[in-house]
């Protein structure tokens, strides 16, 4: 055998490996596509070949070939192959090429679930890990349906590195099977809290995904990301958080509220950029969603806005383009607050970096006024002239629009300049934005009335040097502009200089090149150009050049008769005859230019772009009823064509039908007039329709100043925008001149009737800038009814929406995960298949027994959700309470802990009350309902106890609760407290919890609350401790081994605050005790005497054990292991229940239930330094028998004594 | 979320390319040929920023990238991540290269492309980041190292002597062009714990 094996390997010897191929590469650089291909003759014969290890080696330079571009789909099964391989070497090679070349098409890939199920269940973690990395990449929707739940269960494996990965797998899971989010969601909430940081990172990454996509969802989630961000070090982690707040603000601005301390506070304390500017970022969410009426906030504002300011004017690139960015983002909503760093937003204008010039232009937009308008703008068109790639200048060009068309063109003084602008811009070439221009140039033209002359003038430039535009060999998007220039030329005839002269450059026979749409626009504009150029020569009684034009158009029209653009085509026949019959007529000598230019009365009015979309549709009318008689269904397919057009547009053929009655006709009449009322492009036949445009309120009142206009503005196409930043500027200061003249006249005649808008200031204010234009601007028409909203539309196709899942809602039993079921004998029941199941067993009794209030039982539930997250919004620090040793504590640090330590009796109060009410209400309603509403009351109490354990442990008891099937229960739990009294003189009292540290294996936390029972007022306090050897207390660097720690507080008579000390552990099988001192000062009024208090701190075996959840399945492999030591007591004499029992060994031990039938129960922690303990509790009569196993047996008899003792008290 | 990683180096040939999206063959060369034309366009001492555009899906995704010495290291990310936090990611999959080659250069990752995948994996899973802490990701890439060896067994000897022979006559290799400088190009970026 061996033999054999080093045979093959020395055949293999000489096979080129991956480094042999990449050396042949750089040794072939001129043939190198040729020697590839031989190459992959050489794999191919080696695929061929039955050693695994020389198809792995072909594999593994196949994937460095996909790489260089070579496909290799073909050798996809030999890929699944090499992937089945038992050897970790080959399988992770074979996975390695399935994740770089395996996409959903990949029709072998259904081959692979099986492989993949065994690998995920390998025992070597390795075997687990390269198959859930591999599976990351090409899982597909059937994959995922299938493995679910296999990748669900190893979320709970015992090694954290498989853990880490299976949690962040789940979310490509759910994308590909959202069917599965919801049943998995529970354990990935559990993971948020898991003890390795590996895996909680990981369970953060997905939620902030998850929840990226759908914040609402998560919303309920925002308690525990806030503990986590108060208590996480790992800055990825935190990062991750504050992104996720940061989307969640917006939909919970009470959320907002509770974040801006921490966030300050993380701004102000972190050394890394990286935090800092995520902070930054979630504050301005913040603020955004809190910017309606809450004032206070500008220190918040300014805060950011100067710590933004210090990372753009930071020499590292990276700082300056997210210090932008962010700054952005502050520009929506606070402008003032970033106008006044307007000369940092210019400066970065200049900046060589790309990256930053776009940020920079971003915030430009916010930037301008109408007195900088016209200088930021230059600055951005000779950036224009000056870019290089087209992606930068067609940001520019945007931008450039943007700025001047904001808010209805607010900042334009002079429409000249900004026509000319444009024009300039179709200069570019190469830019996709042509139609932009050309939306802009039409939207001027229509809406500014004063401008049309000079628009005119300037588009029949344009026009006649169409071929400067349309000339360059890429069809670009600029010819667009034509498209603009010739409905303008057209519409606005009346105010051309030469219509001839355009009507000739319109029938050129170089437009038919141009795109059909721009042509189709060209033969309509013609026409109407026609009509006014007849109607001004018959007017001029030149009845011969009349009939020039005439014949003009008769001989060019036809080109565009045979145009391959049906539009064109159509238009232009149409025109044509309609040409050929006026010169007819003109040939008799009939004036025809009225009945042409009839065609075109009227003027159009600007519409807002959504108008016809907001026409309420008019009571009465159902736009699906079918018009007239729906067709058959026996009507086959393919004999109409007629009903195509049923099917396109049946609210276009109005057929009456003959029953309807004379009543429904006049009521339809009436809605179509309405209708008619209502469309815009409904062109009424109204006498002056100019009598509808709204004036721009107050604009009438701004003074008209022409301008004289010294220099020809008619460059032919090119004009000069220039020009007018130096007009404008001769223009503002003859305005201030005839201002400061008027202000004198003013004086002289001591103010006499003339009431003007403004006082004018020395300096120029930005209002007092008047347009150059009687700036016409037409507010856009609307449907009078429209309605206000304009919600768009989701993307039906977005992935992420099926994501959309209210996680909220407990479990249906149809929605368990499918589990393959099919290689589970009756028999033989493996832990693994065992675990979904039991839960579906769990959910399933109860429902059985009473549904209807079970179903109550859950809406109780959700709306408890809900209002909890309310409660947690809603509070707010009281200044000092008395503590109640309420759990919440537990994970919080001092800084926090005196908000939280008010929680505890608030919560109570506030349930206390709603017991209350419900109890009035309940009186008044009938008396035999009495029964019931007792039974409610205990139960809501027994929640009360629940709830006052920290959340942590609230859920690991989920579990026992659902075991339990919420059966009615007889007693009630005391609530418990885990701080067992420290010492306790007139001074002081003390009482303390252990609590052992999720991150570090030797390090335990001891949290002190410290109770003022005197009258005195107490300082100084300090804790000194005598270290064991095994046992030490973390003290501040640089102090000596003996030296007390002090309390980072002092306390007012009857307050209590806790404090928190750090103890290193080595070995935690045994409990000890350590001795210790409290010293303070007391002072009263009658002076200040200095106290000691003695305490012995007792570290129990317990305090190391961290509450892990465990499942069923990894359960049984550990007990199956045979690794652990065992050991069992007894103890008699007990009268509490199971439940209860259970509930109290979980809390003070620090266990987590695994499995429960009857009175009978399996539990599990685990130690920080990686034991594991495994329970076995049987309750008899009136004994209780706990069996353990545990890897070190000291620990466990340790903890069994312990146990006895908090059992031996029931 | 991470959609693409990609290395070159300065005679812009790329080393390795990982996508976290399908993409067709082509498709991957063409983004790989856009990835080079836009980072090469860009000077020293800019923002190692770019905004991707069109470059894999979206206008969502930026373009983040380091350069050490010969090499560049480009990630294409999505709006989730954090700029400064994948910075500080490149940094911490080079030095993990660094430490799990001993002194990389770029003829580790010419010859070992497979090994860099493998160690890429330990980080950055199906395109969200699996493990920051670097010491974790160097203790699994050596287990894996070691779990290779002891499968390669005897078997493996006669290979490993062939390979190390035929690396004899390999007098080009120049040692020189080594990563170098892994020293933090932005200084004030302290590296995740």
């Amino acid at each position: 055998m061996a033999l054999k094996m080093v045979k093959g390997s020395i055949d293999r010897m000489f096979d080129k490996n991956l480094q042999d191929l990449v050396r042949g590469i750089r040794n072939h650089k001129e043939d190198e596509a040729k020697y590839i291909s031989q190459c992959i003759d050489e794999i191919k014969q080696e695929l061929k070949q039955d050693n695994i290890a020389v198809k792995a080696n072909a594999v593994c330079k196949l994937t460095y070939l996909q790489m260089l571009g070579y496909d290799i789909s073909w050798a996809a099964f030999n890929i699944i192959e090499v992937m089945s391989a038992s050897k970790f070497t080959f399988k992770r090679v074979g996975y390695l090429a399935a994740s770089q070349c395996f996409h959903e098409g990949t029709d072998v890939i259904m081959l692979t679930t099986n492989q993949i199920r065994k690998d995920l269940s390998s025992p070597s973690q390795y075997d687990t890990g390269v198959a859930l990395t591999g599976l990351s990449c090409f899982v597909t929707p059937d994959l995922a349906r299938d493995l679910a739940s296999d990748i669900m269960t190893l979320m709970s494996h015992t090694k954290p590195y498989i853990r880490k990965k299976a949690v962040l797998i789940m979310y490509k899971v759910f994308l590909k099977y959202p069917e599965s989010l919801r049943p998995a969601f529970p354990r990935l909430k559990e993971k948020l809290e898991d003890p390795d940081p590996g895996v909680q990172s990981a369970a953060v990454n997905v939620i902030c995904e998850l929840a990226r996509r759908n914040p609402k969802n998560y919303l309920s989630l925002a308690p525990l990301f806030f503990k986590l961000m108060t208590s996480s070090t790992n800055n990825w982690v935190l990062i991750k958080i504050i992104k996720l707040f940061g989307a969640l603000t917006p939909l919970e601005p009470r959320l907002g509220k509770k974040l801006i301390e921490p966030l300050t506070n993380l701004i102000h304390s972190t050394s890394a950029m990286s935090l800092l500017y995520e902070c930054v970022n979630t504050v301005i969410a913040v603020l955004i969603s809190l910017s309606s009426g809450m004032p206070n906030h500008s220190a918040s504002i300014q805060l950011c806005v100067q710590k933004l300011r210090i990372l753009i004017e930071d020499s590292d690139q990276n700082l300056k383009y997210l210090g932008l960015l962010a700054m952005s983002k502050i520009l929506k909503t606070h402008p003032k607050s970033v106008q006044s760093h307007k000369d940092l937003v210019l400066q970065c204008l200049d900046d060589k970096d790309e990256s930053i010039r776009l940020r920079a232009l971003d915030l430009l937009y916010g930037m301008v006024s109408k007195k900088n308008l016209m200088e930021i703008v230059k600055k951005l068109m000779t950036h224009v002239d000056k870019a290089e790639g087209t992606t930068y200048r067609d940001e520019l060009l945007t931008k450039i629009i943007d700025i001047c068309s904001q808010s209805n063109y607010q900042h334009i003084t002079n429409f000249e300049w900004y026509i000319s602008i444009l024009v300039e811009l179709t200069r570019l070439e190469g830019t996709r934005h042509g139609h932009l221009i050309a939306a802009q140039m039409l939207d001027v033209a229509i809406r500014v009335k004063a401008i049309r002359k000079f628009a005119v003038s300037q588009m029949s430039a344009l026009l006649d040097n169409a071929h400067l535009v349309a000339s360059s060999t890429q069809r670009n998007g600029i010819c667009e502009v034509l498209y603009a220039a010739a409905w303008i030329c057209g519409e606005f005839s009346e105010h051309l200089q030469e219509p001839h002269q355009t009507l000739e450059a319109m029938l050129r026979p170089k437009v038919t090149t141009l795109p059909g749409h721009i042509q189709a626009v060209y033969v309509q504009n013609v026409v109407k150009l026609y009509a006014s150029i007849l109607q001004q020569q018959e007017q001029a009684a030149e009845a011969e050049a009349a009939q020039e034009v005439t014949q003009l158009m008769v001989e060019r029209l036809p080109q565009f008769v045979q145009s391959a653009d049906l539009e064109v085509q159509e238009r232009a026949s149409c025109i044509l005859q309609l040409v050929k019959h006026v010169q007819k007529l003109q040939a008799k000598g009939v004036p025809m230019a009225e009945e042409v230019s009839a065609l075109f009365a009227g003027e159009l009015n600007p519409v807002a772009p959504k108008a016809q979309k907001k026409v309420p549709v008019p009571e009465g009318l159902d736009l699906d009823a079918w018009i007239n008689e729906p067709p058959s269904d026996s009507e086959s397919e393919d004999e109409k064509p007629k009903a195509i057009f049923h099917d396109e547009e049946p609210r276009h053929v109005r057929r009456r039908q003959p029953e309807e009655d004379e009543e429904e006709l006049a009521r339809r009449r009436e809605a179509r007039k309405q209708e008619q009322a209502n469309n815009p492009f409904y062109i009424k036949s109204s006498p002056s329709p100019q009598k509808r445009y709204r004036d721009a309120p107050g604009v009438e009142h701004i003074p008209v100043v022409q301008i004289d206009l010294s220099v020809p503005l008619k460059v032919p196409g090119m004009p000069m925008s220039d020009q007018y930043v130096k007009l404008e500027e001769e223009r503002r200061h003859r305005q201030r001149l005839e201002k400061d003249k008027k202000k004198k006249r003013k004086k002289e005649k001591d103010r006499k009737g003339k009431h003007r808008r403004h006082s004018s200031l020395p300096t120029e204010s930005d209002e007092d800038i008047a347009p150059a234009q009687q700036v016409d601007i037409v507010t856009e028409e609307m449907p009078e009814n429209a309605l206000p909203s304009d919600e768009e539309d989701k993307d039906p196709n977005d992935p992420y929406r099926a994501l959309d899942i209210d996680l909220d809602k407990p479990l249906a039993d149809s929605e368990k995960l499918p589990v393959q079921k099919h290689r589970n004998t009756e028999v033989s029941k493996s832990p693994e298949k065992d675990e979904v199941p039991v839960v579906e067993k769990k959910s399933k009794k109860p429902k059985k027994k009473e549904k209807k209030p079970k179903e109550k039982e859950k809406k109780k539930e959700r709306e408890r959700k809900v209002e909890d997250l309310d409660f947690w919004l809603s509070t707010t620090p009281p200044p000092a309470a008395t503590p109640v040793p309420s759990m919440e504590e537990l994970s919080v640090n001092t800084v926090t802990s005196p908000k939280d330590e008010s929680e505890g009796p608030k919560r109570e109060e506030l349930e206390d009350e709603e017991d209350n009410t419900e109890h009035d209400q309940e009186r008044k309603s009938s008396r035999h309902k009495k029964k019931k509403h007792k039974k409610e009351r205990e139960e809501k109490e027994k929640k009360k106890a629940k709830r006052k354990q920290p959340e942590r442990e609230h859920e690991q008891e989920e579990p026992v609760q659902n075991g339990a099937a919420e059966e009615e229960e007889e007693e009630t739990l005391p609530p418990m407290s885990s701080y067992r009294l420290l010492a306790e003189n007139s001074f002081i009292k003390m009482t303390y919890d252990i609590q052992a540290s999720l991150q570090k294996d030797s390090q335990v936390t001891v949290s002190v609350i410290l109770e003022n029972q005197s009258g005195s007022f107490l300082k100084n306090m300090e804790l000194s401790v005598l270290d064991s050897l095994n046992a030490k207390m973390a003290r501040p660097e640089g102090s000596s081994v003996h030296a007390g720690v002090p309390v980072p507080f002092q306390l007012p008579p009857g307050v209590s605050n806790e404090a928190q000390f750090v103890f290193t552990v080595q070995s935690i099988i045994m409990a000890q005790k350590l001795k210790g001192t409290l010293s303070f000062i007391a002072k009263d009024d009658d002076g200040a005497t200095h106290e000691k208090l003695d305490f012995r701190l007792h570290f129990s075996c317990s305090s190391y054990l961290i509450t892990t959840p465990c499942y069923s399945d990894a359960f049984a492999r550990l007990l199956e292991s045979g690794d652990l030591s065992m050991s069992s007591i007894k103890v008699d004499g007990i009268s509490m229940s199971f439940q209860n029992l259970l509930s109290k060994i979980c809390f003070y031990h620090h266990f987590s239930v695994v499995e429960r039938v009857d009175s009978c129960a399996s539990m599990y922690s685990r130690s920080i330094q990686g034991h594991h303990v495994c329970l076995l509790l049987k309750k008899g009569e009136s004994s209780v028998s706990v069996d353990g196993k545990c890897s070190d047996p000291t620990l466990l008899s340790s903890l069994l004594e312990e146990m006895k003792a908090t059992l031996a008290q029931c | 979320m991470i959609k693409g990683i990609l290395i070159f180096n300065n005679h812009r040939k790329p080393w390795l390319s990982k996508f976290y999206q399908p993409y067709s063959v082509d498709k991957q060369q063409q983004i790989i040929r856009e990835t080079l034309h836009l980072v090469f366009k860009r000077d020293e001492n800019v923002c190692n920023f770019l905004e991707g555009g069109s470059l894999i899906g979206g206008f969502d995704n930026k373009l983040i990238y380091r350069h050490y010495a010969t090499l560049y290291f480009v990630f294409c990310v999505d709006s989730s991540g954090s700029e400064l936090g994948i910075l500080d990611l490149i940094q911490g999959f080079v030095e993990t290269l660094d430490k799990c080659f001993e002194n990389v250069c770029e003829l580790d990752l010419i010859f070992h492309v497979d090994k860099v995948h493998n160690i890429l994996a330990e980080m950055v899973m199906g395109g969200m980041v699996l493990e920051t802490n670097m010491n974790e990701t160097v203790t699994q890439t050596d287990a894996q190292k070691k779990l290779e060896k002891s499968e390669a067994g005897l078997a493996g000897a006669p290979a490993r002597a062939v390979s190390a022979v035929k690396n004899m006559n390999l007098p080009e290799i120049p040692r020189n062009i080594s990563i170098g400088d892994i020293s933090i190009k932005v200084p004030n970026l302290p590296s995740f714990k």
